[in-house]
């Protein structure tokens, strides 16, 4: 008897043969056997962090307190957690968080944006001496993956300016790839002339190429300047950007995300990590809420609840929540204290996040905050490092692995210690 | 004839847009003003045979054969882009090859250093050591500020010394006297950060490492936990109040003791030298006279080595970071560090003068080397490189990739002279395609690959094609329109962008590429080109 399989792929032939026909093509996934193919635990494993720019509060999001001096006009809700609550914007999530864990005591000592967002995309503190990688470009860097042609590194709905997650130290190969606008263009991706402009453009290209390395050829080479183009132009006839296209998705999962730019950049993060891209940021801004921070947070809430849900939802309906880390993180939480303006200020201590996916456990509840907001201190603090080592272990990383840096010094991937809770087997 | 009603107020709009279009324009316009006169002689008699005769006997001890000298024109582009960060315009190029005078270069060189280009462009270089790139804290630091006043310094031909000096011990308010941004720049979290200030002010301006003696001792050289501690406290009595950053003479500055976790008092102090650092004054001063002291080799060695790497894109010590320099009294040291200290001692001699620096390096034989060294073979191009017997391939950063793009899309020079327009389009573009492209910050002067988004953004970017694509102002549309003929044509598209002319074996491929007549189908071509000029090695890569 024919194996199972033999039958399938002459069928998916056929089928690519009659969608290329229809000019539906972008509707087959991709052909590649590797990481798109795979499902479940045996996928090379991802990570998504969703990235609340601005500094979300942790009393509007997953650590509130209604009822009290700190509280606000926040109420809490019931979530398929047992015995956990979340603010009442997020409804969707409240769905979905027994796949999720709660950290509701992180600290940091950064409460400056532009510090505390280094501090929370690398795992260290601003240093003058050294730009240590972000977590998305270790990853990248340590589980490369030769079967994607696109960039492993990608950072979606805005990543500008210090927000944008870099390769530090391990070279600029490693920065984020950047797409302001997810499912709008694909930015750069694609020529901006017809086929035969762009044959005589590349072709006049190599001509002027050609004299720049007449005489030192290997020293021409060594730029590496033809070598990145020749990838680039690789890159921007590859299949798998189709990953980067939204339009071939069901108009009701779409929905499902919200019409937002963040809800269609995890939506894209779905299809990124099928196609085995390696770190993925999505980015909301808008969290600094000095000012009128509870209409601000639900403002915010009614962007964030849709997309998570359903971007959690979609993970676990294509398979892939066991090898997608899930990550829902900012530079920092927001005072317990209200100011005057009915705004909360920056608190880089007692803050939360919500973690999942990737084979850690789920359904746990760490650390708490005073529902008083007299100490500054949670109960079962978790540092970012350590934070960040269950990150990499989770995916397999020897977050301890010394690089020697551009100035000499041996630097760990991570300095922290991963906590063992989320890594034991649910 | 009766003009209709509808028309009057665009009329009204044309003249008042004229009228502030003409206000707006830079009156003072002196493009014109001829070259000045050669102080090239005593340049080269005093300085530059000192430097070159040291980099002579480097190559004979290595026996390297330096590289021919290169074609004045690629001594231009390296040039304008070391000292405006972009490569020279037509309009420049075209008055260069026009002046047949002695001493061209030195004079070209003399007179861009007279060019507000140049002190904005070397403030933001310089501005990169001092305080980083960073935004900061708005309320206490105003970086725009700081590089203003580092440009003025330069403008005016300040001495380097006193530069430090005031960055290192000035008082007042960050908005007022800028320099103050130096130390305000190291508020974070609320509090000024010493450790910060301690490692910048050795890194910045002796270019040594410090800053791991912050935790431990350090690992391979001689510095202690304790040298650093004394830095910090020449920083701890330095406070913040609304008159701005002062001294507070009573505070005593302590530290948490590593070991006992007790508070220990710690009084300031230096990690050597110690008869430089004056034991009256407030510890500010005292630090700014220990760091610029006349007897302070570092201080030469580290604006030297690092005006060096401005000049050619990498240090003078080509396998060290550009502030992580040897000690200059360790025995070990190495010839060509012993080549940076006369360097730097010719820079003091010579009233620390920046722009008197500048000159002596451009006017040096290394500087002006070819990059191709057709004798030289492959395994030897390494050595040669470091000992810069050949000038090196070295890719150009980012603001030097836009601004050359920029210069490259018009025919007339970018300057202050230029438009209001333009110059504002010309920040907020560069800003952007600097975002884009990853700004390499305060590390700028590492050697660095290319990426691949990089490649993407300059082949698909919305800039690029903004720049080639034919407009009636861009220099596609009059190139395209001004040439006799193709050959004309492929030649002023090189010299635009890659300040030469084609080749024969250039002109044989590309010239067929040019429609014969003037008009449409002649724009097409000429934006193709542009674009593989533009994406070209030679175009992202100083040689």
């Amino acid at each position: 008897m024919e194996p199972l399989t033999r039958p399938a792929a002459v069928d998916r032939r056929s089928l690519l043969r009659a969608a290329a026909a229809l000019g539906v093509s972008f509707l087959v996934p991709g052909l590649s056997a590797r990481a798109a193919a795979k499902r479940g635990p045996e996928r090379p494993k991802s990570l998504i962090t969703l990235w609340m720019q601005g500094g979300p509060s942790q009393l509007e999001t997953w650590d509130p307190h209604p009822g009290t001096t700190i509280g606000g006009p926040t109420k809490a809700i019931r979530t398929t957690l047992r015995d956990v609550e979340i603010a009442d914007g997020f409804p969707a999530v409240a769905e979905q968080l027994h796949h999720l864990s709660v950290i509701r005591s992180l600290v940091s000592k950064e409460g400056d944006h532009e510090r505390g967002t280094y501090h929370l995309l690398t795992g260290y503190r601003p240093d003058p001496t050294v730009v240590h990688p972000s977590l998305g470009a270790i990853l990248a860097h340590a589980l490369p993956d030769a079967g994607v042609e696109i960039p492993m590194h990608v950072s979606l709905a805005g990543g500008a300016g210090f927000a944008l997650p870099r390769g530090g130290y391990l070279g600029d190969d490693f920065d984020a790839f950047r797409i302001a606008d997810p499912g709008q263009n694909l930015r750069n991706l694609r020529a901006r002339v017809g086929e035969p402009r762009q044959a005589r453009r590349q072709a006049a290209l190599e001509a002027v190429s050609r004299e720049f390395r007449t005489g030192r050829e290997a020293r021409a080479a060594a730029t590496l300047h033809e070598a990145t183009l020749d990838k680039a132009l690789a890159m921007m006839s590859s299949e798998q950007l189709r990953a980067f296209d939204l339009d071939g998705e069901p108009a009701d999962l779409r929905e499902r995300y919200g019409a937002s730019r963040f809800g269609r950049g995890c939506l894209m993060a779905r299809r990124l990590v099928e196609q085995g891209v390696r770190a993925v940021q999505v980015v909301l801004d808008g969290f600094d809420t000095h000012a009128e921070n509870f209409t601000g947070h639900r403002t915010q809430a009614a962007i964030l609840d849709p997309a998570l849900a359903a971007l959690v939802r979609d993970l676990v309906e294509h398979e892939l929540l066991d090898s997608t880390v899930l990550l829902c993180i900012g530079e920092f939480g927001r005072t317990p204290r209200i100011n005057p303006l009915d705004g909360r200020d920056h608190w880089p201590s007692g803050f939360s996040c919500l973690l999942g996916g990737g084979g850690l456990a789920s359904g746990l509840l760490i650390g708490a905050t005073d529902p008083t907001g007299a100490s500054k201190d949670p109960s079962d603090p978790v540092s970012v490092a350590d934070l960040y080592a269950t990150i990499l272990s989770a995916l397999q990383v020897d977050y301890q692995q010394e690089i020697i840096t551009p100035i000499g010094r041996p630097i760990a991937l991570c300095e922290g210690r991963p906590i063992e809770r989320l890594l034991a087997a649910p | 004839m009766r003009i209709p009603t509808a028309v009057w107020p665009l009329l009204v709009i044309g003249l008042v847009t004229s009228i502030t279009s003409l206000a707006i324009q830079n009156p003072v316009r002196d493009r014109e003003r001829p070259p000045q006169p050669a102080l090239a002689a005593d340049l080269r008699k005093n300085s530059v045979h000192a430097l070159d005769g040291q980099l002579e006997r480097l190559w004979t001890a290595h026996q390297l054969v330096p590289a021919p000298a290169a074609n004045e024109l690629t001594v231009l582009r390296r040039l304008s882009l070391a000292l405006f960060g972009t490569a020279p315009s037509l309009e420049e190029i075209r008055r260069f090859e026009a002046d047949q005078g002695p001493d061209r270069l030195e004079r070209w060189t003399a007179a861009m250093l007279d060019d507000p280009r140049f002190a904005d462009y070397f403030a933001e270089r310089l501005a990169r050591a001092f305080v980083g790139v960073e935004a900061g804290q708005f309320i206490l630091y105003r970086r725009d500020r700081f590089t203003h006043w580092l440009s003025e310094q330069l403008r005016t031909g300040r001495r380097y010394d006193d530069i430090v000096r005031e960055l290192i011990a000035s008082d007042g308010v960050w908005t007022d006297r800028a320099q103050v941004n130096f130390i305000t720049a190291a508020y974070a979290n609320d509090e000024l950060d010493e450790n910060a200030l301690a490692g910048r002010t050795v890194r910045a301006f002796l270019g040594q490492r410090l800053d791991c003696a912050q935790c431990h001792d350090h690992p391979f050289s001689h510095w202690k936990q304790h040298d650093f501690e004394g830095l910090a406290a020449c920083f701890g009595q330095t406070r913040l109040s609304l008159v701005g950053i002062h001294d507070d003479p009573g505070r005593t500055y302590s530290i948490e003791d590593r070991m006992t976790l007790e508070p220990r008092a710690v009084s300031p102090g230096v990690p050597f030298g110690p008869e430089w650092f004056p034991t009256e004054g407030l510890p500010r001063q005292r630090l700014a006279a220990w760091v610029t002291h006349p007897e302070n080799r570092r201080f030469e060695r580290a604006i030297a080595n690092r005006v060096w790497a401005l000049m050619f894109g990498r240090p003078f010590l080509t396998d060290r970071a550009v502030d992580d320099l040897p000690d200059p009294d360790d025995a070990a040291d190495s010839v060509e560090a012993r080549i940076l200290d006369e360097l730097g001692r010719d820079f003091r001699a010579h009233d620390c003068d920046l722009r008197r620096l500048v000159q002596v390096i451009a006017a040096s034989r290394a500087f002006r080397l070819d990059s191709r060294h057709l004798e030289l073979p492959d395994d030897a191009v390494d050595d040669a490189e470091c000992r810069w017997a050949i000038f090196p391939l070295v890719r150009l950063r980012p603001e030097q990739v836009i601004g050359s793009m920029l210069q490259a899309s018009s025919i007339r020079t970018v300057d202050q002279n230029s438009h209001l327009v333009t110059r504002t389009l010309r920040f907020f573009r560069e800003r952007d395609f600097v975002e884009d492209f990853g700004d390499p910050g305060e590390n700028e002067l590492s050697d660095r690959t290319g990426t691949i988004p990089q490649a993407l953004l300059r082949m698909n970017g919305e800039l690029s094609k903004e720049l080639t694509d034919a407009n009636p102002l861009n220099s596609t549309s009059r190139i395209a329109g001004a040439a006799a003929t193709p050959a004309e044509c492929v030649d002023v598209c090189f010299l635009v962008c890659l300040s030469r002319r084609a080749t024969p074996a250039e002109h044989a491929e590309l010239d067929a590429l040019i429609p014969k007549r003037p008009g449409q189908p002649r724009h097409v071509a000429v934006a193709d080109l542009m674009w593989a000029l533009f994406n070209a090695p030679e175009f992202s890569w100083n040689h």
